[in-house]
């Protein structure tokens, strides 16, 4: 720690004031983590109070009893499906589209074209800028009955398959196009850390006669592995907080019962239907639960490999 | 990046085995397909927005525009609505990002300050709201309470500073701006403010262009905070459009009758060229702008 500019020696409060415009800059930042962040999470009491709009968060009466809307949670069927559903997709999600960026940028990071590699890692992250809507817009469009992937199947001597509105496919669809969209940007930061190994490993390793394969195995995957601890933990921490827009726009009549999931369902009760503090008490079941899985993941990493984020 | 060529090819003597030799030509194979499937279902929609429905709907293999067909393009030209879309989504986009780099850029590089006291507590504050926050309706709540409700400020606010963003800024400044060089100037008698305006951000050029493409990318792909915040049609943003313009669309696949076909054939062009017209900004501006999309990801993982 530098603290070279304000003495260290100065008292907190000289410290403070000598770096007035510090704080100054900082103020725009701080209304909005006060306003949008910190504000919303004050009004999380709702869930347990009987909100009404008229008299305000502060106003309204306490539940009675207090975790009233978490026991209606749970005691409604929908919404132990939308857990469960939650949960399952988080973790596909998770378990398949985690681990194939590293591969991607292991893979991709062995062509030996400088401009080969540049040119599909360009490739790779294009898809990424595209927003949900247009995603699912083209999902549906290629996948539908008469599209061009239900045509070759035909062509190919197979059924039709309802890839859009089959709730048998809904999450291999949720995930497939998730893969799609952020292989390559979330390979990005795996191939900075590739590119960050010295040369010296790789000589080496092949003037003792090591194959490209041992090379990935033996060099990279050790060498990037505290950048992919890292993500993971991260990626579990967000668990829970799936990308319900997605959720939402590919959500139809006919698969509800694996898309619901729990904020597209707090959409629904919440802002459809007006049912702010059940909703809201779904919604903080959702985030302490999140909350807790971070922690624990965190703990385990750093225990085991000494890596965490706080 | 480009100081990563094949670091064994200047390896003089050592030939490439014959297990390297398959592993490459697999490799090679594997990137091509990837390209590929990334690739075609972008070059697809364009296609089927100027192809003749007919052969579109026939679900045939499309390589190269077929049977030139472009009433779709004039049909959406008419539709008030898409121009409404667009021009509330460039404003909001426009607006949107100004009011984050206000937030964002003066607030990482004063988070960036080791000498700012309680800078670690400050910190923690933002990091929490990573991993916790108050859910959706708390955010719709407050949102009403500060009566930005169906205005310009519920799509441009809640999004104003994104932590991840600030954490990927802070990070840059933490990196590229040497004590040494604040030192010197506080010697020549700078302040802090004159330091963050001449020399800071002078030089952060990079990150400043990283941030204008995260938000931007956020704020013009923005629609669920748009169908929350936003009550009234004319307000809202081009994708909230598109997707009401695909579902009525939809539906009309349900109608029948002699003189229908015609239409219908204009509507099934339609949803593609929805789309391609959604995209275009994006598919114009992504050559340019990719390497800082590189760039930004990389310096938030240096510290993240």
């Amino acid at each position: 720690m530098a603290n070279k500019v304000g003495s260290g020696e100065k008292s907190t409060l000289a410290r403070i004031l000598g770096s007035w415009q510090l704080y100054v800059l900082l103020i725009p930042a701080i209304l909005w983590l006060a306003v949008f962040a910190y504000y919303p999470m004050y009004g999380v009491i709702i869930a347990f109070k009987d909100f009404k709009a008229r008299s305000g968060i502060l106003g309204s009466p306490w539940a009675d009893p207090i975790f009233k809307y978490f026991e209606q949670f749970f005691t409604t069927s929908i919404a132990v499906t939308a857990i469960k559903n939650t949960i399952l997709l988080s973790l596909e999600q998770l378990v398949i589209s985690f681990p194939i960026p590293v591969i991607f940028a292991l893979l991709l990071n062995q062509v030996r074209s400088n401009k080969a590699r540049k040119a599909v890692q360009t490739i790779s992250y294009a898809p990424y800028f595209l927003s949900n809507v247009i995603l699912v817009c083209i999902m549906q469009m290629l996948f539908s009955a008469t599209g061009i992937i239900n045509n070759a199947i035909v062509a190919l001597g197979g059924n039709i398959q309802s890839f859009i509105s089959g709730e048998e496919y809904f999450r291999t669809m949720y995930i497939g196009s998730t893969v799609w969209q952020s292989m390559g940007f979330n390979a990005i930061v795996y191939i900075a850390a590739l590119t960050g190994i010295s040369a010296d490993f790789y000589e080496a390793a092949v003037i003792d006669g090591a194959t490209k394969f041992q090379r990935i195995l033996y060099i990279d995957i050790p060498l990037i592995m505290p950048t992919v601890i890292l993500m993971l933990i991260l990626a579990v921490g967000n668990v829970m907080s799936l990308g319900y827009e997605k959720a939402y726009l590919m959500q139809m009549s006919t698969n509800t019962s694996v898309s619901e999931i729990i904020s597209t369902y707090v959409y629904k009760v919440g802002l459809q239907s007006a049912q702010y503090s059940f909703a809201t008490a779904v919604g903080l079941f959702n985030s302490v639960v999140n909350f807790i899985i971070l922690v624990i993941a965190n703990t385990v990493s750093k225990k085991v490999a000494g890596v965490s984020i706080f | 990046m480009s100081k990563s060529a094949d670091k064994t090819a200047g390896i003089v003597g050592v030939k490439e085995s014959v297990g390297d030799h398959i592993f490459n030509v697999f490799n090679t194979i594997l990137m091509i397909l990837i390209s590929v499937v990334i690739v075609y279902p972008l070059w697809y929609v364009i296609l089927a927005s100027i192809t003749d429905p007919a052969i579109v709907n026939s679900g045939k293999f499309l390589l190269l525009p077929q049977g030139f067909y472009v009433a779709g393009y004039q049909e959406a030209f008419d539709y008030p609505q898409i121009w409404a879309g667009y021009k509330n989504s460039i404003i909001y986009t426009v607006v949107g990002v100004i009011v984050a780099l206000v937030a964002t850029i003066p607030g990482a590089y004063a988070l960036s300050r080791r000498d700012m006291a309680g800078r670690k507590g400050i910190m923690f504050l933002f990091t929490f709201t990573m991993f916790f926050n108050g859910g959706m309706i708390p955010l719709f709540l407050t949102v009403q309470n500060v009566n930005i409700y169906n205005t310009m400020w519920a799509i441009v606010l809640p999004i104003g500073v994104s932590v991840y963003n600030l954490i990927v800024c802070r990070s840059f400044f933490e990196a590229n701006l040497p004590i040494e060089l604040l030192e010197a100037s506080k010697l020549d008698g700078c302040s802090d403010f004159g330091f963050f305006f001449k020399i800071a951000i002078p030089l952060s050029s990079t990150i400043i262009a990283v941030m204008v493409l995260f938000y931007a990318t956020g704020l013009w792909n923005i629609y669920f905070n748009a169908i929350m915040f936003l009550r009234d049609e004319d307000k809202m943003p081009l994708q909230v459009v598109l997707r009401n313009l695909i579902l009525s669309n939809q539906l009309m696949q349900g109608a029948s009758g002699a003189e229908l076909v015609e239409k219908q054939k204009l509507v099934d062009q339609l949803k593609y060229v929805i789309v391609t017209l959604a995209a275009f900004p994006l598919v114009i501006v992504y050559p340019f702008v990719q390497k800082y999309f590189a760039k930004g990801v990389m310096v938030g993982a240096v510290k993240g």
